[in-house]
């Protein structure tokens, strides 16, 4: 009988020490291909994972590569692909599972949150549970309905999961790969919208580690924070900022939880203004928590209230209607205008 | 004529439904059934002998509990008492190696694993914790969110098969869990992966208030599993050596590489759901009554005397042990229990992160400020 154990090679790395482009599919491709090659306890599964590479082609060529012991279809039941990978993890095996779009990984929310978040705990740290959850997550890809959730608060108010979202192609395989090291149950998600998009860049672990936030543009009037699909847009929002006269700090997240205070603060601090951005509805939204911690750490130092700009309180809109929905450059410069700057005679 | 089939499609039902009446081997009455029993088989003098004892141990822990509950010791209790044959039979046909995935209602059965009984019901007396540690009894902490625990199983026993583990995993649920959907997803999955897997269904024909009737449509339980392509028994789930037998049968499917069986055991819980409930709001004493007549300690009390395989002496003995039980429960209850608070951060994540760090020194910071200046 084979086992997982004699049907791993050595660690292969497919990363190339060389800068090439790679899109984020393609990255969070080899982080997957990495991980099972690295630790014979890894296994990955989901719905058509195996076969097909997943719907997004995420787990392209693992099932033929590492057999299908390590990387296999599931019947059609979230939670059952949940629940059986905290039994997996509970009997010595590291699941990297997938479901196969935000709104479809409702059903295993009592797993995750009974379960996969409290199991450490209830068992004073006799059980540890070293399960990633993947999410490919949010809109701006002309989904239908149930295809665009950006359902990230719901696990961030979860005490005991970790969240996680990449912004670059290079940090995709980085959080990846930190991921499935990481001993604490991971809900990983993935922006869709950015699965192409493409940066030169080596693949490499190494680097800012998975619970600390990074800035991605250094700047000092202002602070605009973004995480997944919203750090791109950012990013051209603070390039466009520059045109006004507003040299923006624009920083990525990474990890939603927990939340990396001191990077936060830190930037805070210097600029004195800040503006938080997702695509999630802004009501009880992540943007919430980033302002009240903000706001509570650095009051002094704020020469104006934290503002947001999120997704409107409204189920996902369908295709045509969605720009008008999501967070834009323009929506970004308005709010940063409204940081009740010197000069201005409001 | 060729047969419109997918692949993988097998067309066949042979063998998978359970039979018309619940399998028994030893009657009401303590008299061998005249019937053969399907695979059943009467266990060894010895294996009855301790699964009798193993019963009246695991009611006197039961009866002490549910008394622990009236003096406040205990937040709640779900008593399994009625249900003893279950709780003993399904745990005993296990090895050390195997799993066993209790709920709440299976304390008697996590106590029968050789779990400490006071560490069974830390959890039911308010502390954060299941109270032992999983690893080192191989048994999942009770669990109370209902049929979850089925996946659990599934992907336990799945994942000693991918790594040829000698492992089965034994789940137990209630009538009234078979209605959610992770019961069907893990007989599913189980189906799907021949997972080395037990559900044992422990039909008491309530969920808490709600009697079977309104769980399903289904003529029984069992029934369900062909559903799945899982063989399934329907047993007497009064007669402790149908119980044993059927798992033991299970058991060594699943680990020659038989896949799961499904057990439906039909039995009674006497208590009301648990000493919060008041259960004669929803059924008759008549029907208790008619229960008590069947109990299964009594059973098999009957049959070991008959057979001389039990005296006065060893039934003096046994109970004396019971009591030795009941008071070292009663025992450490009664002690006064030491929580630490800071306990509560610890085990969040693998390590407290820095904002619960904060969180531990704001909370002991306070109870610093409360205590008495001495
Ligand atoms: C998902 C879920 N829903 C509701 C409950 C509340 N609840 C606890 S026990 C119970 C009845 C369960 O009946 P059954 O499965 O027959 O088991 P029994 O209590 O009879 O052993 C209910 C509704 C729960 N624990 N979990
Ligand atoms: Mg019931």
């Amino acid at each position: 009988m084979t086992t997982v154990m004699s049907a791993s090679a050595s660690a292969e790395e497919t990363a190339a020490a060389v800068p090439a482009p790679v899109t984020m599919a393609a990255a969070l491709n080899a982080a997957l291909a990495d991980s099972l090659a690295a630790d014979d306890r890894v296994v990955v599964f989901g719905e058509d994972v195996g076969t097909l590479g997943g719907v997004f082609r995420i787990t392209d060529g693992l099932a033929s590569r590492f057999g299908e012991r390590r990387v296999f279809d599931t019947p059609l039941a979230e939670a059952g692909i949940v629940g059986t990978a905290i039994g997996m993890a509970m009997n010595g095996l590291v699941p990297v599972v997938e479901m196969q779009f935000d709104a479809f990984a409702y059903p295993a929310f009592e797993q995750v949150t009974s379960h996969l978040a409290k199991l450490r705990n209830r068992t004073r740290g006799r059980l540890a549970l070293p399960v990633v959850i993947r999410v490919p997550f949010g809109g701006g890809i002309g989904g239908v309905e149930h295809h665009s959730d950006s359902s990230e608060a719901y696990y961030t108010h979860t005490p005991g999961l970790r969240v996680v979202t990449p912004g670059t192609p290079a940090d995709a395989y980085r959080l990846l790969r930190q991921a499935v090291a990481c001993p604490d149950p991971v809900l990983f998600f993935e922006p869709k919208r950015r699965y192409w998009s493409r940066e030169t860049a080596v693949l490499s672990v190494d680097g800012p580690p998975v619970d600390r936030a990074v800035v991605r543009r250094p700047g000092k009037d202002v602070t605009l924070i973004a995480y997944g699909g919203m750090v791109a847009t950012a990013l051209e929002a603070a390039a466009a900022a520059l045109e006004e006269g507003w040299d923006v700090e624009v920083i990525d997240l990474r990890s939603l939880s927990p939340f990396d205070d001191q990077t936060l603060t830190a930037s805070v601090r210097r600029t004195g203004r800040a503006v938080v951005v997702h695509e999630a509805a802004g009501f009880a939204g992540y943007g919430a928590e980033v302002a009240a911690r903000l706001t509570e750490q650095c009051f002094h130092y704020l020469e104006a209230p934290i503002l947001r700009v999120t997704g409107f309180d409204i189920p996902y809109p369908p295709p045509h209607l969605e720009k008008f929905h999501l967070p834009s450059t323009d929506r970004i410069l308005d709010a940063i205008a409204r940081l009740q700057w010197e000069g201005d005679n409001a | 004529m060729t047969t419109l089939a997918h692949p993988g499609e097998t067309l066949s039902a042979d063998g998978l439904l359970p039979s018309a009446a619940p399998l028994a081997l030893i009657d009401a009455d303590g008299r061998l059934t005249p019937e053969a029993a399907g695979e059943l088989t009467l266990p060894a003098p010895g294996v009855l002998r301790e699964l009798h004892r193993r019963m009246v141990l695991g009611r006197r822990f039961d009866t002490q509990a549910t008394a622990l509950t009236r003096q406040g010791r205990l937040a709640v209790y779900p008593s399994s008492r009625g249900q003893d044959a279950c709780q003993v039979g399904a745990v005993l046909p296990l090895r050390d190696s195997d799993w066993l995935f209790p709920t709440y209602r299976d304390s008697v059965a996590v106590v029968t694993r050789g779990v400490p009984a006071e560490d069974v019901l830390a959890l039911l007396r308010g502390d954060w914790h299941c109270g032992y540690d999983p690893y080192r009894y191989r048994v999942a902490p009770q669990c109370t969110p209902l049929a979850t625990n089925t996946l659990h199983a599934v992907g336990l026993a799945h994942a000693a098969r991918l790594q040829a583990k000698d492992q089965v995993a034994l789940v137990m649920l209630g009538d009234g869990a078979t209605s959610e959907g992770d019961t069907h997803e893990a007989l599913n999955f189980a189906g799907v992966w021949k997972a080395p897997v037990v559900f044992l269904v422990q039909n008491n024909g309530y969920a808490i208030s709600v009697p079977l009737a309104k769980q399903t449509a289904a003529p029984t339980l069992a029934a369900k599993g062909i559903g799945y392509g899982i063989p399934s028994l329907l047993i007497d789930g009064n007669d402790a050596a149908a119980v044993y037998s059927a798992v033991r049968v299970a058991v060594d499917r699943a680990s020659a590489g038989g896949g799961p069986t499904l057990i439906e055991a039909v039995t009674y819980r006497i208590e009301a759901h648990t000493n919060a409930d008041d259960a004669t709001r929803y059924r008759s004493s008549d029907e208790v009554s008619t229960w008590l007549e069947r109990d299964p300690i009594a059973r098999l009390t009957a049959y070991l005397s008959a057979r001389g395989l039990l005296d006065d002496a060893a039934a003096g003995r046994l109970a004396a042990e019971a009591e030795r039980l009941a008071d070292g429960v009663r025992e450490r209850m009664n002690a006064e229990s030491t929580v630490d608070p800071a306990e509560l951060f610890e085990h969040v994540y693998a390590h407290p992160t820095a904002a619960l760090e904060r969180q531990r020194a704001a909370l002991l910071a306070e109870l610093q400020e409360q205590e008495p200046a001495s």
